[in-house]
C-alpha cells in the first residue's frame, strides 16, 4: 500500500469521516493476482515480517508457561461443538436473560439487515455521530458506510483502527489492523488528517510510538466525552446468565460500553457460549494466543443495563450474515469455532509475505480463507481463488486454541471451488489435464507408455543440458501460468519402475519386509 | 418469516446431522486452583510486570498511610472516591492536602476527566495473570470512576487473591447473578498498535497502584 496521506478527494469532502479505498471487498481481484501486488511492496513485507516475528515470540513464551495448554485447548473445542449442535437453544436463552436484564435483542439475517438495525437504532437515540469499539463483524457488514450513508459518523477508537480510518485505508490484521504500517507513515497520516476530523495532533509531533499514542488519546478523548450512542462487537455472549464481554487493551472499549447513554453491540450468532463458567477456558486460551500476554489489560462484562452505572438505553444485535451457512456445511462448521485470536495468521507464512490486503476479506490469513468463503458463499472469484491461498503446511492447527482442522476445511473448500468450475461447463484447463491424466494412468499399458515416453525426454534432455539443470524454467502455453509458482521437474531418464526392478532382481538386494503384494503395485482401473 | 424465526429455522436445518448424536463430552474440570507455593507472592509479581507500583501492608490500619504515600509519590492533587470506601482512607487523603470527592451525587463525566486519582477496593485478585477484578459494589462504585482519572490506586485484601482464572470466575459467580458489571484489569492501558512496540497508557489510567492488605 502507497502512502494514501495526502488523498483527499472531492468525494472527501462531502464525508463526515474519511473515505475508505472504493469497491466492494468481494470485488477484489482474485488471490494470486492481489498477493502479486502486495509482494512488491517491500516496505510491507519488512514490517510485517518484524511485527509477526515479534508476536509469535511473544505468544509462544507465553503459553509454554501454561502446563495444561493442550487441555484447556481440547476444552475450548468441545465447548464449542457442544454450542453449535444447540446453537438454537443457547441463542434463545441468552436472549430471555438479555431481555430480562433489560436490554433489547434484534436479530440480523445478513449484513444489509444489521445495518439497517443499527441505523434505525442511532437515528432514534438522536445523534450524527458514535464512537465504536473495534469489532470485527461490524467491519464484515461494513457498518461504517452504512452510517456514513445515514449522515452519522461512526469515529474508530482502537489506536490501530484509527490510523486505519485517518489513512483511508482498510484493516490488514484481525489483531492489529495497521500492522503494515510504520512508524513515519503514521504520523505522516496523524498530521495530515486528525484536524479535520477533530482535536489536531500537537505540533512538532514526532514518529516514537509513545508521542503517537499520546496524540490518539488526545484526540479521541474529546469524542468520548461527547458521546452519547457507541457500537461494539463482543467476544463472547454468555447464554445462562445474558452477559456480554468485550477483551481489549488500550482502554478504549471501556469508555465506549461505559460512558454513552445508548450501547449497540453487534454480535454473531457463534459468539455465544453456555456459561459464565466456560470463561474460564477461553480467558486463559485468549489473551496468551492473541497479544501473547497472560492477560490482556482490559476485559468488560455487562449483563444489559445496570441501574445507575453506565447506558441505560442497551441493545443487541444477532447476526447470521452468512455463519448458519457455515453451520450446515459438517465439515466447514469448525471455522464457526474461532475466537478471533489471530494466531493463525502470525504464523502463515503465506500471510506473512503478502499481508491482509491480498485476501479481499476482513478475515485474512488462514481463518479467513476458510471462513470467508464459506460466509460469503463461493459466487465471487475472489473467494473461489481463497482456498488456494494456503500450502497446507499447519502451522495453524498447532497453535489454534480452538484446534480447528485448517487443511481438513481448505481442501473441502478446494473440492467445492473445484465443482463449481465443473459446474459453469467452460473447459477449464486444469479439468482437462486431469481428465487427460486420469485416462493414462487407468490402465498398465497406457502407464508404462507414458513413463518410457517421459524417460526418453529425460534422457533427452539431460544429454542437452550436461544434467546440470534440475528443472523446467517457464513453460509455454498453455502452462505458462501454471509455471509462474511452480518448478517441473526434469523427468527422470529411467522411470522408478525400472530402476525398483532391476534392484530387486540382483541377488540380495531384495528389501526385508516387502510383500510380494508391495512390490507388484499395480495401478488399477 | 422475521429474521429471528428465519435464523433459527436454519439453524436447526443445519445441524439435523449432529443434534441427536452422543452428548459432546467436554473434558474439562471447572473452578480448579492452579498449584502455586505463595499465592499472593505470584500475585505480587505478576502485577509488578505490568509495569504497576504494588505495595504489601500488615493490617488495614496501615492502609490509610499507604494510600496517601502511593498517590503522593504519583504527584496527584485530587482524587475521587465511590461511596462504601473506609472513612479513614479518605481522611488521610484530605489530611495530606489532596482535594477529595466522594461520588454522591454522581460526579460528571466532565469533572472526572478534570481529577487526578480515583481510590477503590477490589473483589478479585488473580495470582497468575496478574489481575484485578471489580465488581463495581461498595467500595469500587461506577465503571466511569476508575476509567477517566489518570491514576488508579485499588487495595485488595490478600484473601481475595487466588491462584488463577478458574477460581476467579467461580468466586464472581454471585456478582454476576446479581447482574453487576465486572472490569477486569491486568496493568495500565497499553497498547502495541505502532510496530508491535508497547507503549503504556493509551485510554484508560496511565498508572496502576496496587496496595495489598495482609
Ligand atoms: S482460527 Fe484459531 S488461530 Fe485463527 S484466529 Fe480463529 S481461533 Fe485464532
Amino acid at each position: 500500500m502507497n502512502a494514501t496521506t495526502t488523498r483527499v478527494t472531492s468525494r472527501d469532502a462531502a464525508r463526515l469521516t474519511p473515505a475508505p479505498p472504493p469497491g466492494l471487498l468481494e470485488d477484489s481481484p482474485v488471490f494470486p493476482i492481489a498477493a502479486k501486488r502486495e509482494l512488491a511492496n517491500s516496505q510491507l513485507r519488512n514490517n510485517l515480517a518484524r511485527a509477526t516475528e515479534t508476536i509469535r515470540t511473544k505468544r509462544a513464551i507465553r503459553v509454554a508457561e501454561v502446563p495444561r495448554w493442550e487441555d484447556l485447548r481440547t476444552a475450548a473445542e468441545a465447548i464449542k461443538n457442544a454450542t453449535l449442535r444447540h446453537l438454537d437453544d443457547y441463542l434463545l436463552q441468552a436472549e430471555a436473560n438479555l431481555i430480562k436484564a433489560g436490554a433489547h435483542v434484534h436479530w440480523a439475517r445478513d449484513a444489509a439487515q444489521a445495518d439497517q438495525i443499527v441505523v434505525d437504532l442511532v437515528k432514534a437515540s438522536g445523534v450524527d455521530e458514535i464512537v465504536k469499539v473495534k469489532s470485527m463483524v461490524t467491519q464484515e457488514i461494513e457498518m461504517n458506510e452504512a452510517l456514513e450513508a445515514a449522515g452519522v459518523a461512526a469515529w474508530e477508537t482502537d489506536l490501530a483502527e484509527l490510523i486505519v480510518q485517518l489513512g483511508h485505508d482498510r484493516p490488514s490484521h484481525v489483531l492489529v489492523p495497521a500492522i503494515h504500517r510504520n512508524r513515519a507513515e503514521i504520523r505522516d497520516i496523524f498530521v495530515e488528517e486528525m484536524g479535520r476530523y477533530g482535536t489536531p495532533a500537537p505540533d512538532g509531533l514526532t514518529d516514537d510510538p509513545a508521542e503517537l499514542t499520546a496524540a490518539a488519546r488526545q484526540h479521541l478523548r474529546d469524542k468520548f466525552l461527547r458521546a452519547r450512542t457507541s457500537t461494539s462487537g463482543g467476544n463472547f455472549l454468555v447464554a445462562d446468565t445474558g452477559t456480554l464481554v468485550v477483551v481489549e487493551s488500550e482502554g478504549n472499549g471501556r469508555m465506549c460500553v461505559t460512558l454513552p447513554d445508548t450501547l449497540i453491540s453487534v454480535v454473531g450468532i457463534e459468539k455465544v457460549v453456555p456459561t459464565f463458567e466456560d470463561l474460564e477456558v477461553f480467558m486463559q486460551l485468549l489473551p496468551r494466543s492473541s497479544t501473547g500476554e497472560r492477560m490482556n489489560p482490559y476485559t468488560s462484562m455487562w449483563t444489559g443495563v445496570t441501574p445507575g452505572d453506565g447506558p441505560q438505553n442497551v441493545h443487541v444485535v444477532l447476526v447470521d450474515n452468512g455463519r448458519t451457512k457455515a453451520l450446515a456445511d459438517p465439515i466447514g462448521r469448525q471455522a464457526l469455532r474461532c475466537i478471533r485470536c489471530s494466531a493463525c495468521m502470525n504464523v502463515c507464512p503465506i500471510y506473512g509475505h503478502v499481508g491482509g490486503h491480498a485476501y479481499g476479506s476482513v478475515y485474512p490469513g488462514p481463518i479467513g480463507i476458510i471462513l470467508t468463503p464459506q460466509l460469503r458463499g463461493m459466487s465471487a472469484p475472489v473467494d473461489r481463488s481463497l482456498p488456494y491461498a494456503s500450502t497446507l503446511c499447519g502451522a495453524c492447527v498447532d497453535v489454534c486454541p480452538v484446534k480447528i482442522n485448517f487443511p481438513e476445511v481448505i481442501v473441502h473448500l478446494r473440492h467445492k471451488a473445484a465443482d463449481l468450475k465443473k459446474a459453469d461447463r467452460r473447459p477449464h484447463m486444469e479439468t482437462l489435464v486431469m481428465g487427460v491424466v486420469g485416462w493414462l494412468f487407468g490402465r498398465e499399458s497406457r502407464y508404462t507408455w507414458v513413463t518410457t515416453a517421459s524417460g526418453l525426454v529425460g534422457r533427452v534432455l539431460k544429454a542437452g543440458l550436461d544434467g546440470r539443470q534440475k528443472f523446467f524454467g517457464w513453460l509455454p502455453w498453455p502452462a505458462t501460468r501454471w509455471s509462474q509458482a511452480r518448478d517441473l521437474p526434469i523427468p527422470a531418464s529411467q522411470p522408478f519402475r525400472r530402476q525398483w526392478k532391476k534392484r530387486s532382481s540382483s541377488p540380495g538386494r531384495t528389501p526385508e519386509g516387502l510383500s510380494s503384494h508391495d512390490r507388484d503395485t499395480e495401478v488399477r482401473p | 418469516m422475521n429474521a429471528r424465526d428465519e435464523i433459527l429455522r436454519r439453524i436447526r436445518a443445519g445441524v439435523k446431522d449432529v443434534r441427536r448424536g452422543a452428548p459432546v463430552d467436554v473434558p474439562w474440570r471447572y473452578g480448579q486452583p492452579t498449584p502455586m507455593v505463595d499465592v499472593v507472592g505470584r500475585f505480587v509479581e505478576r502485577v509488578e510486570d505490568y509495569k504497576a507500583r504494588v505495595e504489601r501492608v500488615a493490617t488495614p490500619d496501615d492502609v490509610p498511610a499507604m494510600v496517601v504515600t502511593v498517590l503522593a509519590d504519583a504527584g496527584v492533587t485530587s482524587v475521587v472516591v465511590p461511596t462504601g470506601v473506609e472513612d479513614t482512607w479518605r481522611q488521610a487523603v484530605a489530611a495530606a492536602g489532596m482535594r477529595v470527592v466522594v461520588d454522591d451525587p454522581p460526579v460528571g463525566k466532565a469533572e472526572l476527566n478534570e481529577i487526578g486519582a480515583v481510590v477503590t477496593t477490589a473483589s478479585v485478585g488473580v495470582a497468575e495473570t496478574g489481575t484485578l477484578v471489580l465488581s463495581h459494589g461498595p467500595g469500587q462504585g461506577r465503571r466511569v470512576l476508575t476509567l477517566l482519572p489518570d491514576v488508579h490506586a485499588c487495595v485488595i485484601r490478600a484473601d481475595d487473591v487466588v491462584s488463577d482464572v478458574p477460581e476467579a470466575i467461580a468466586r464472581l459467580r454471585p456478582a454476576i447473578d446479581e447482574r453487576r458489571p465486572l472490569t477486569w484489569i491486568s496493568g495500565g492501558s497499553a497498547t502495541s498498535d505502532i510496530e508491535l512496540a508497547r507503549v503504556e497508557g493509551v485510554h484508560g489510567p496511565r498508572t496502576l497502584l496496587v496496595i495489598v492488605v495482609g
